[in-house]
């Protein structure tokens, strides 16, 4: 065990308030659990958070997903379950679900007021560890810390029954064969991990005694074999116990195995039907993509790092990659490249099957062919041939793995393992600044993030060193499109800062304009779910599939996005008006009132048009809010419960725009357009 | 039964609103939560509802002008509307908004805007409802939590 005091001091602290794993308890549990719940409806969230508390749970709320996503990798080991609910503004439910599942290994539960079958059934297959209807009483509530239980004495039985030969065959085989990480770059990775809190790749690997969290890391090594023996098996008859038998990894049980396996399913599954695009994008991969390209270069100086330290990179490749690939790359050479492992080649065969067509096309055009000859077998030739012809083994490899796969450790580690084995001259000769540099930013994001921990946020220390290159996908996002490339490379940009970069979020957040808003959110919030969802999933999936996504998530929750980054800059608006108003003066009355007579007016004419009532309001407001004052403030007496609070103000600005034919402005509270002299704005 | 003839009252008036089907069960949820650390915890809960869902009324009736009519985009909405009525047990909105969503599912952008009517009245008259009933409640005893319980 080395380098385990620092992790274990940091899986001690951090497991202080979770009960520790194993079969024992805490008395209090399930009192204490850590719940993180996620709805972007202000009134279900005040509700469910009264409800954990009463059932003793510590409870975090947030209204965004990517705020809890941001709030998860910052604190891997601060929650013990999430509650989410399936339709939300900013990301899709389920994909924040995939999210979680595969960075954090967490939990969660889905809601909605939706039960129809379809919708449920998606949770099931998304890996949802439940599914609440709305409204949700307490009594489901209560019971939630089962899953919890149940998924740690997974993880538990998993580690015991591997217990005592994981040590021992930990150890060499992380110095021998390098398979987690060499010697040499032992110090970076864990440097590189300590960066995030979040300390679950060392507890299993060095911690075994502690055994806080006993979650599988799935590195990118780890993940090539699987994907290696799933490919080997063919995808349809990998079963657990012969992956686990194929891999022939100790200290890996078949559990764990299996529960990846759930996930890899998913991810392919939603792969499936890309395959068409693939064409499309991938012509555009011919194109030239300098821009994209920055942000990998810390990559290849990754790979040259690792392949120099393994000793199996001659010199001159390793100087000429890092002068070529480490051109624009700042200083990522730091992160250590554990990952790759030279002798584990990885198969191409699933990216192959994914891209199809399309990278039929390319491979006529892909002079890097004869960087295949230097690659393993299990190099496929049309994948190659898929990467950006100009760019060099390196270069293509990483942009194919990186076009299809930021996503997934997979591709990282083809990627990785496609730099190692390649001749190294023509390595060097193509990692041109153009092509070179992009893909390590890419590759390093997903690979260190994936590899390293595939539940665990390290990808948060990765995408902050490259957040100067890799940041660029927000505002680039238009660009994206039209590049595929510059897509998937910059999906790790995109996906990793967008969740643990506060630029982005501000970005998102920022609520000072509604058109800020909606462009934030369009652009960020369009793209990253889609981004999001590529950057974690192993999946080989092309750009244009990616591209595909975006477009369509893009118009699909382009409304809702900008619709609900109005409503929350509204809400936001809202909640200062009715606050301000709610200052006990003339003027707070007077918007009291006006409400009043609104709804009072609502009242009387009940049974008739609401747009009568609506006009006869606005006549009132409009013309007599004098005189609606003066009549109502008798009337208001103590009871302007609701208008103080409400957005009385809202409803009426609403009503009166409405018939004023005042544009309703998303940026609800244009007070300036009506009579309301007294109302604040 | 209450010794208070206020909340008498008010007991009478909440079990109007359950019988007249304005409240449905999770109304009742809500007020069990309702306890010392959070004496008002029902009524602020209402008033965010309120608050909350006048900007999902108001963009419902920016969608329900352009036309034609986006009714993905007016379920969506919907959806939201839904939720955030069932969570505080407001039985006819919420019917309402069942209802609102067949119309949308069918295309009928007339039953929609029908709808929309009916839920808009509901909506209001289910406030004004509530409104009198937790200024009774306060009259009634501040001591006593807006939430009657039988006795």
């Amino acid at each position: 065990m080395n380098s385990s005091s620092g992790k274990g001091s940091m899986s001690a602290a951090s497991s202080s308030a979770a009960w520790k794993a194993g079969d024992v308890v805490p008395d209090q549990f399930p009192a204490g659990l850590r719940v993180l719940v996620v709805d972007d409806d202000p009134t279900c969230l005040m509700i469910l958070e009264k409800m954990l508390r009463t059932c003793l749970y510590e409870v975090t709320k947030c209204n965004r997903a990517e705020t809890a996503l941001s709030l998860l990798r910052e604190n891997k080991n601060g929650f013990d379950i999430v509650i989410s609910d399936v339709h939300m503004p900013d990301m899709d439910g389920f994909k924040l679900l995939e999210h979680i599942g595969l960075e954090m290994d967490l939990p969660v539960i889905m809601m909605s007021a939706d039960d129809g079958k379809h919708v449920v059934m998606k949770g099931v297959t998304h890996g949802a560890c439940d599914y609440l209807i709305k409204p949700v009483r307490i009594e489901a509530l209560k019971n939630i810390w089962q899953h919890v239980v149940r998924k740690r004495k997974n993880e538990w039985k998993d580690f015991e029954q591997s217990g005592s030969v994981e040590e021992g065959d930990r150890q060499p085989k992380q110095s021998e064969e390098a398979d987690y990480s060499s010697s040499a770059n032992e110090g970076n990775w864990k440097s590189s991990k300590k960066r995030k809190d979040d300390d679950d790749e060392a507890e299993e690997r060095d911690d075994t005694s502690t055994l806080k969290k006993p979650r599988v890391v799935w590195s990118v090594e780890l993940h090539q074999q699987f994907v290696a023996a799933v490919n080997q098996l063919g995808i349809d008859k990998a079963v657990p116990k012969k992956i686990l038998e194929l891999m022939n990894v100790p200290g890996l049980t078949r559990e764990n195995v299996a529960s990846h396996l759930q996930k890899y399913r998913l991810y392919l599954r939603r792969l499936s039907g890309v395959s068409q695009h693939q064409s499309n994008l991938n012509n555009s991969f011919m194109s030239p993509q300098e821009a994209t390209f920055g942000p990998l270069s810390p990559l290849n100086g990754l790979d040259l790092q690792t392949l120099a330290a393994t000793g199996q990179l001659p010199a001159p490749s390793l100087a000429t990659l890092q002068a070529a690939g480490l051109g624009r790359s700042t200083a990522k050479s730091g992160i250590a490249m554990p990952l790759v492992d030279q002798r584990n080649i990885f198969s191409f065969e699933n990216p192959k099957l994914r891209f199809g067509e399309g990278q039929q096309q390319h491979m006529n055009n892909n002079k890097q062919l004869n960087l295949l000859h230097g690659i393993p077998t299990t190099m496929e030739p049309k994948q190659l041939a898929s990467l950006h012809h100009s760019a060099q083994s390196i270069g293509n490899i990483n942009m194919h793995v990186t076009s299809h796969g930021v996503q997934g450790s997979q591709n990282n580690s083809l990627l990785i393992q496609m730099a190692q084995p390649q001749p190294r001259g023509q390595i060097l000769n193509d990692s041109t600044g153009s092509h070179a540099p992009r893909l390590p930013s890419t590759l390093g994001q997903p690979i260190l993030s994936n590899g390293i921990a595939a539940n665990v946020s390290t990808r948060n220390g990765i995408p902050e060193n490259i957040r100067g290159p890799g940041y660029n996908p927000v505002s680039q996002t238009s660009s994206l499109l039209n590049f595929p490339m510059n897509h998937t490379s910059e999906l790790p940009g995109n996906s990793f800062p967008l969740g643990t970069t506060p630029g982005i979020s501000s970005l998102t957040s920022k609520g000072a304009f509604q058109e800020d808003i909606n462009s934030d959110v369009k652009g960020s919030g369009g793209f990253m779910p889609s981004y999001d969802i590529f950057n974690d999933l192993n999946q080989h999936k092309p750009q244009n599939w990616e591209l595909q996504n975006v477009g369509m998530t893009f118009d699909a929750s382009q409304h809702s996005n900008s619709l609900q980054g109005n409503l929350d800059l509204a809400q936001s608006i809202l909640v200062q008006q009715g606050f301000s108003s709610g200052q006990m003066n003339g003027q707070n009355r007077s918007a009291a009132v006006v409400s009043k007579a609104m709804f009072s007016a609502g009242d009387c004419t009940e049974q008739g048009n609401a747009q009568n009532v609506n006009h006869h309001l606005n006549n009132l407001l409009v013309d007599n809010t004098i005189r609606i004052k003066s009549e109502r403030v008798a009337d208001a007496g103590p009871a302007n419960l609701f208008p103080d609070h409400f957005g009385q103000e809202d409803l009426m600005s609403a009503l009166l725009k409405q018939q004023d034919g005042i544009a309703p402005a998303e940026n609800e509270f244009d007070f300036d357009g009506y009579s309301m002299d007294n109302i604040p704005v | 039964m209450e010794r208070n003839p206020m909340r008498r009252q008010l007991a009478i008036m909440r079990q109007s609103l359950f019988d007249q089907g304005y409240l449905d069960e999770q109304f009742i949820q809500l007020e069990e939560l309702q306890d010392d650390a959070n004496p008002n915890f029902v009524e602020e809960v209402v008033i965010l509802y309120y608050r909350d869902s006048a900007r999902i009324i108001l963009n419902l009736e920016q969608a329900l002008e352009r036309k034609p009519f986006d009714f993905n985009k007016l379920d969506g909405l919907m959806h939201q509307f839904k939720g955030s009525s069932s969570s505080i047990g407001a039985k006819k909105v919420k019917a309402e908004c069942t209802l609102f969503r067949e119309y949308c599912k069918s295309g009928n952008g007339e039953g929609c805007t029908r709808a929309f009517q009916q839920l808009k009245r509901e909506y209001a008259t289910l406030k004004r409802k509530l409104e009198a009933y937790f200024q009774l409640a306060r009259q009634a005893g501040p001591a006593e939590t807006a939430c009657c319980r039988k006795e």
